[in-house]
């Protein structure tokens, strides 16, 4: 930690030591740069995708249909009769027949708002709300299908559990990019410093000589590339934000395929990438720094 | 200050330098001579803790070097000015700036702004290239520079390595009159040249003993210089 903060005192006369390099400092900016905003969007997909799978699984999870498909004259007496069996099971809170006027609203997408509902077989849906552990779709599939030939029971979980599962594991997927884009921010600095190292060998044979200790030596490069990383990183992290509230939003439309961006506090995360990837440079040019001096008398 | 006791160094095989024994004592100026290739290079360099014996014992200011860590090493070199024959500098930096190295690495930046670099610039007679980079600078001025480099930490030990090599007659008598004069002020001189010219003349200023390496050995040469 004492190290982490004599990095940003600074030492301006050890920073003079190792002579400037224009080109290869400015890649490193821009390497780090790219890698920071390529994170702040995998950062985005995760916590995105990790919303997506909260939302369908305690949304859905707590919800269920019955749908009622029957000859026009037999409908509101099977509607009864299913409501009767869904009252008595237990599991469910709450159970409601849709009117027509919200069952038209449904289908109005598909259909057109003009649509003349009362001639069509339409089924009608009642919707199911759960509580506790939520309802025992064998047993109701059952007792429905005794009183109520026409009921159908949907209690989600057929296409709810895929959906959960594609978002988890993009949720997976956008943590893994996280790693790996850090990863090759680590690996990219190393690259750098060690190049910078070979390039500099006359001057750590100098400073050897004149009694500088490795401390001194390592700190002069890592402050240098640790540095550079940080400030790159916090450029390509505040484009990497701008893009992401610049995304077009879905709105209502999206309906709950909630928006790729951040929400709440979630806006903190992408704010740790800078530092996250200043801590990687700092390991990364002091390993490679303490590789090389240890070869050296 | 340093003291060898049947030191060998060996590599690639073969033994370069063999069962040497020999004490730099304070304030003594020694003459390291010998055909190239002898290993007095290699000598000097065991006795700055750049390459560690095969054998025997090599002790800097009292501690044995083999029991040194890398900082202790790092410590040890600022007790210890060296001069090489090609002397490097950091090339990006001012000549000022190079010579107060030791003094910045060592963590007494303060001293680095003091008359003391002044006195010791004009000392060397290099007053008037303080703002020249090194590669600006002539042979004789690098090896003055690096004499100023050697001694700004106060030294108790002085090694020069071929400190005349590749400078002219005159510049080389200037550049060991500086060393006779450190050696008068106390300071342990050990320098290392095959020019016997040199030896003699400064035989007539300072008491020195001149160490041939031959055979592997180190033999104490005798009057016939």
């Amino acid at each position: 930690m004492g190290a982490f903060r004599a990095i940003f005192k600074g030492d301006r006369q050890a920073d003079r030591v190792v002579p400037p390099s224009g080109f290869t400092a400015q890649l490193t900016l821009f390497a780090a740069s790219a890698m920071a905003f390529l994170a702040v969007f995998a950062l985005a997909l995760s916590l995105a995708s990790g919303r997506l799978a909260q939302v369908w699984g305690q949304e859905l999870a707590q919800s269920a249909t019955v749908r009622i498909v029957a000859p026009l004259d037999q409908r509101a007496a099977q509607t009864e009769a299913a409501l009767k069996v869904l009252q008595t099971t237990k599991g469910v809170a709450s159970a409601r027949a849709l009117t027509d006027a919200e069952q038209e609203e449904l289908l109005a997408p598909w259909f057109g708002p003009e649509l003349a509902m009362e001639n069509l077989p339409v089924p009608r849906l009642i919707e199911v709300v759960e509580e506790g552990e939520g309802l025992d779709p064998v047993g109701l599939r059952l007792r429905l299908s005794a009183e109520v030939p026409g009921a159908v029971l949907d209690d989600h979980s057929r296409w709810r559990a895929p959906l959960v599962a594609a978002a988890s594991r993009l949720r997976l997927l956008g943590w893994i990019s996280t790693l790996l884009i850090g990863a090759a921010v680590a690996a990219m600095v190393t690259l750098a410093a060690q190049a910078a190292l070979a390039a500099n060998a006359q001057v750590i044979a100098v400073l050897r000589l004149v009694g500088a200790t490795d401390d001194y030596i390592a700190r002069a490069f890592i402050r240098r590339f640790t540095l550079r990383a940080l400030l790159g990183a916090a450029a390509g992290t505040v484009l990497g934000m701008v893009a992401v509230v610049l995304l077009p939003d879905a709105g209502e439309a999206g309906g709950f395929l909630t928006g790729l961006g951040f929400r709440g506090w979630h806006w903190v995360v992408p704010l740790l990438v800078p530092l996250l990837v200043g801590a990687v440079a700092f390991a990364a040019t002091g390993a490679a720094a303490r590789r090389t001096l240890r070869e050296l008398t | 200050m340093i003291e060898l006791e049947n030191v060998a160094y060996s590599y690639g095989g073969g033994e370069l330098l063999s069962d040497i024994t020999l004490k730099l004592a304070p304030g003594s100026f020694h003459f390291l001579t010998g055909p190239s290739g002898t290993g007095k290079t290699t000598l000097m360099k065991l006795c700055y803790g750049a390459l560690l014996p095969t054998a025997g014992h090599l002790r800097m200011f009292g501690a044995d070097v083999r029991g040194l860590g890398r900082d202790d090493i790092a410590l040890m070199r600022r007790r210890v000015g060296v001069v090489h024959q090609d002397v490097k500098f950091l090339d990006h930096l001012p000549l000022t700036e190079n010579i107060a190295l030791p003094l910045n690495v060592s963590g007494r930046q303060a001293e680095a702004g003091g008359t003391d670099l002044e006195e010791l610039m004009s000392w060397v007679g290099l007053t008037h290239r303080a703002d020249a980079l090194p590669p600006e600078l002539s042979g004789g001025e690098r090896q003055r520079a690096a004499l100023a480099r050697a001694v700004i930490m106060s030294p108790d030990v002085i090694l020069a390595d071929e400190p005349t090599g590749n400078i002219d007659w005159e510049m080389s008598q200037r550049l060991l009159r500086l060393l006779i004069e450190l050696n008068r002020m106390g300071k342990t001189v050990l320098i290392a040249t095959h020019d016997l010219g040199l030896i003699r003349a400064t035989k007539a200023h300072v008491q020195a003993r001149v160490l041939r390496i031959a055979n592997r050995r180190i033999q104490l040469a005798g009057a016939d210089l």
